[in-house]
């Protein structure tokens, strides 16, 4: 039971990685879509498909903590004593990103716009860099079983950086095919274009640091290494692949299929990270069963996200779909 | 949403060998819990006067209703995308300042807690297609599509107060030296603090969200805008909060003599009482100095009749608790008065809804008075520093401990990094943010009173909007 609630635990990991990924992805091209006049359009499909959904997509971070903290408690304890300084800064570019998003939907004077606007975009690369930053100490076995590890090379270190970075362009890239899909939506060909080039830069981007990440995990994580090149070498082909054919076919392909081979590529290179450490919950040490909360607290929790299985993704089915057929659309 | 579940603090309390990261932990904690709970009752209590409005304007087609339905939606997809990030900090928090607490005790605590997220996940999803669904829905499946949001308000209000309960009574584990080695969920979410503690916040939270919207609209029928938008905007929060207040001071009642059964400590602090005794008096007010309660207005056999029905009534005083646990004179005081604080606005309010619902039988219409208005105009800031007082007198009230009996606060805090930067940061950008949060609102505000001036103004029309704008509105809720 506590490889079933280590398995729930990851599945939040991968939904948020697709899901509140696509979202933080959507500020990195909101940063980027230029001045006030250049960028209006890009940024205007950006808030419109931003704002029903990234609330409940941000829920599954919640998922994740509460899931750590409960079923493997000393792991969130050694992690938060150990990354506080990413961990902290995330925190609070969670509260800007979320707060200047809310505002900008109200105001409508340009430079208002600007300003809350920025804020929104600028925090919404840094919160992912930081959370991969998290990743990466993690992965590499930095964070010592009892806490309180190195509160500076934790993060600082290759794998880390490797991670922060990987995950800015991740999202990039997942935002990127998922607005090119809203633009044809809304039978924007301007739209659609503007983002289908941006999709290509930044999967080749995200090619380029891919490959240049397998030499950092090489000299730095080793152990990563060889799990991802081990038992998670299906999976990281598999991402490489999907990646690839998604930028191979990004010019022209129907959207649908872009949005999956995009969903399957970050799926999988997160997923591969798991199988790569697996049965350790801190990379290199400590595994699920030593970390693991008394059984009956599992059992709760496994009920719980039975409870949530059952009631939140058809919830959130529902929502997706009006979205897409346009009633949650103003008119 | 999450809710209240924690410390707070307002200087050093216990001065002497205590962690030097206690401190601004604690006043980080203050700061963003007292930040997050003036959110809580929009998030779990406005979304239902939203759905009053909402059904008002179905069932009668009353289109004032339908108008301030929509223009509350937009307030709460402000206060609710803020109070969602907010509450998000809280959860890192748990970790960041208080490890010890987590790793240690997470197993029980964290139960709560994940029920908890099930709710939010409901909550934000059907928030966001009730906000962004009134243009291109269909009216009455809109309208269902709100009910969820109201009731995972209620579940996750309870969820979090079965947590904050569990810290105060904790139950539902077994402890091996130091390990919680087993663990019984239903101990841990229904201990003997969950159903007063959650009433009492779920109530305190219509009432806060009830009299600060009335108060809005208060203000606006003094500055002259006396049209039907504004008595109606001032009627339905108004009376959730008026129906909500006297069941919040039986409740209120109930809370505090399960505290004196349960919590003697803290009901010690409460009255501010040195020495165990029998014919307690009640003191209203005071300031603890050197051991004894001095300055305050005394009512003989208070404390006793109130806590047993009878003057021979035994309470116990803070002697009865080891002394080094024994929270210091400051913190008995702040205790003491911010429950006479919590107390006095509880029947204020209770005046108020009271003289508003005497007004309305006899005329039938909301009451024009100058002075009843004023009153209703400050009522939400009442019955919000009615809110952060209970709240102090849990919280503070429970220290030196974070879980009672078992962990001390100072075991719990953080030993690494400089948590003074972390709380400062954190300071600015909630400064920042709350400021902003503020000025946007009034901006939607100054925006929907030009658009009214535009229409021809419902300031000029006293009984309705004009013809107009209200089929416009009907027309685009359709």
């Amino acid at each position: 039971v506590s490889t079933l609630a280590a398995v729930l635990l990851f599945a939040g990991v991968v939904a948020y990685a697709v899901l509140g990924g696509a979202d933080f992805g959507a500020g990195f091209w909101d940063l980027t879509a230029g001045g006030a006049e250049a960028g209006r359009r890009p940024r205007h499909l950006i808030d419109a498909t931003l704002a029903p959904v990234w609330e409940a997509n941000h829920v599954w971070l919640i998922f994740c903590l509460v899931m750590l903290w409960t079923a493997f408690p000393s792991v969130f304890a050694a992690i938060t004593t150990t990354l506080y300084v990413p961990l902290g800064l995330a925190a609070l570019g969670i509260v800007v990103r979320g707060s200047g998003f809310a505002f900008r939907k109200v105001v409508v004077r340009t430079d208002q716009q600007r300003v809350v606007g920025a804020a929104f975009a600028a925090s919404s690369v840094i919160t992912p860099f930081f959370l991969g930053a998290v990743a990466g100490g993690i992965a590499s076995g930095r964070v010592p079983a009892r806490g309180y590890g190195d509160p500076l090379t934790s993060w600082t270190n290759p794998t880390s950086l490797l991670g922060g970075v990987l995950a800015v362009l991740a999202c990039a890239f997942l935002a990127a095919v998922f607005l090119v899909a809203e633009a044809i939506r809304r039978h924007d060909a301007d739209l659609e274009a503007w983002f289908r080039r941006r999709a290509v830069l930044i999967a080749a981007a995200t090619g380029i640091v891919v490959l240049a990440g397998i030499a950092v995990l090489h000299a730095d994580a080793p152990r990563l290494f060889n799990g991802l090149l081990g038992r998670g070498l299906v999976l990281v082909v598999a991402s490489g692949l999907c990646g690839l054919a998604a930028l191979v076919l990004l010019p022209r392909a129907a959207p649908h299929l872009l949005q999956l081979l995009a969903v399957a590529a970050v799926v999988a290179v997160v997923l591969g990270w798991g199988v790569a450490q697996y049965p350790n919950m801190l990379g290199t040490h400590t595994t699920i069963s030593q970390a693991a909360a008394p059984t009956a607290t599992l059992w709760a929790l496994t009920i719980v996200a039975t409870a949530a299985l059952l009631l939140v993704v058809p919830s959130m089915a529902l929502l997706f779909t009006l979205q897409q057929r346009g009633h949650l659309d103003h008119a | 949403m999450s809710l209240a579940a924690g410390w707070l603090s307002a200087g050093q309390f216990w001065a002497a060998d205590e962690p030097s990261q206690l401190l601004p932990a604690r006043e980080q904690m203050a700061l963003t819990l007292g930040f997050h709970i003036v959110l809580v009752p929009f998030g779990v209590a406005f979304t239902f006067m939203m759905l009053i409005a909402n059904y008002r304007w179905l069932r009668r087609g009353d289109a004032d209703a339908l108008l301030l339905a929509r223009r509350w939606s937009q307030v709460a997809a402000v206060l609710f995308a803020v109070g969602a990030v907010s509450g998000t900090v809280l959860s890192f928090e748990l970790g960041l300042l208080w490890p010890g607490l987590m790793g240690r005790f997470g197993a029980a605590y964290g139960i709560p807690f994940a029920i908890e997220g099930l709710f939010f996940f409901l909550e934000a999803i059907f928030v966001a297609i009730y906000i962004f669904g009134w243009d291109r829905m269909r009216p009455w499946p809109h309208f269902w599509t709100g009910v969820p949001v109201v009731l995972s308000g209620v579940g996750g209000t309870l969820s979090v107060i079965a947590a904050n309960g569990w810290m105060n009574q904790p139950a539902g584990f077994t402890l091996r030296d130091g390990v919680v080695v087993d663990v019984r969920p239903l101990g841990v979410i229904f201990n003997r603090a969950f159903w007063y503690e959650a009433m009492h916040m779920l109530l305190a939270a219509y009432m806060v969200a009830g009299f600060l919207v009335a108060g809005v609209y208060a203000a606006g029928l003094l500055k002259g805008r006396r049209d039907r938008h504004h008595r109606l905007g001032l009627a339905i929060p108004f009376s959730v909060a008026a129906v909500a207040t006297p069941v919040q001071i039986f409740v209120g009642d109930v809370a505090a003599r399960a505290v004196f059964e349960n919590e003697p400590a803290k009901f010690a602090a409460i009255e501010a009482l040195p020495r165990t005794g029998t014919h307690v008096p009640e003191i209203l007010g005071g300031v603890m100095i050197d051991g004894r309660l001095r300055y305050g207005i005394e009512i003989p056999n208070g404390a006793s009749l109130l806590s047993g029905f009878s003057p021979s009534t035994r309470i116990r005083g803070l002697e009865a608790i080891p002394a080094q646990v024994r929270p210091p004179d400051h913190l008995v005081t702040m205790v003491h008065l911010a429950f006479d604080l919590m107390v006095g606005i509880g029947f204020a309010l209770l005046a108020l809804s009271a003289s508003f619902a005497w007004s309305w039988w006899r005329r039938r219409a909301v009451p024009e008075n100058r002075w009843l208005l004023r009153a209703v105009a400050i009522s939400g800031v009442l019955a919000l520093i009615a809110l952060w007082a209970g709240w102090v007198v849990t919280e503070v009230g429970r220290q030196p401990w974070t879980v009672v009996g078992y962990l001390l606060t100072r075991d719990a805090v953080t030993t690494t990094g400089n948590v003074w930067l972390f709380f400062t940061a954190t300071m600015v950008i909630y400064a920042v943010v709350g400021v902003a949060t503020f000025l946007v609102l009034r901006l939607l505000q100054q925006r929907w009173q030009r658009q009214e001036e535009a229409e021809g103004g419902d300031a000029d029309v006293p009984y309705g909007p004009s013809r107009a704008r209200g089929s416009a509105a009907t027309r685009s809720g359709a």
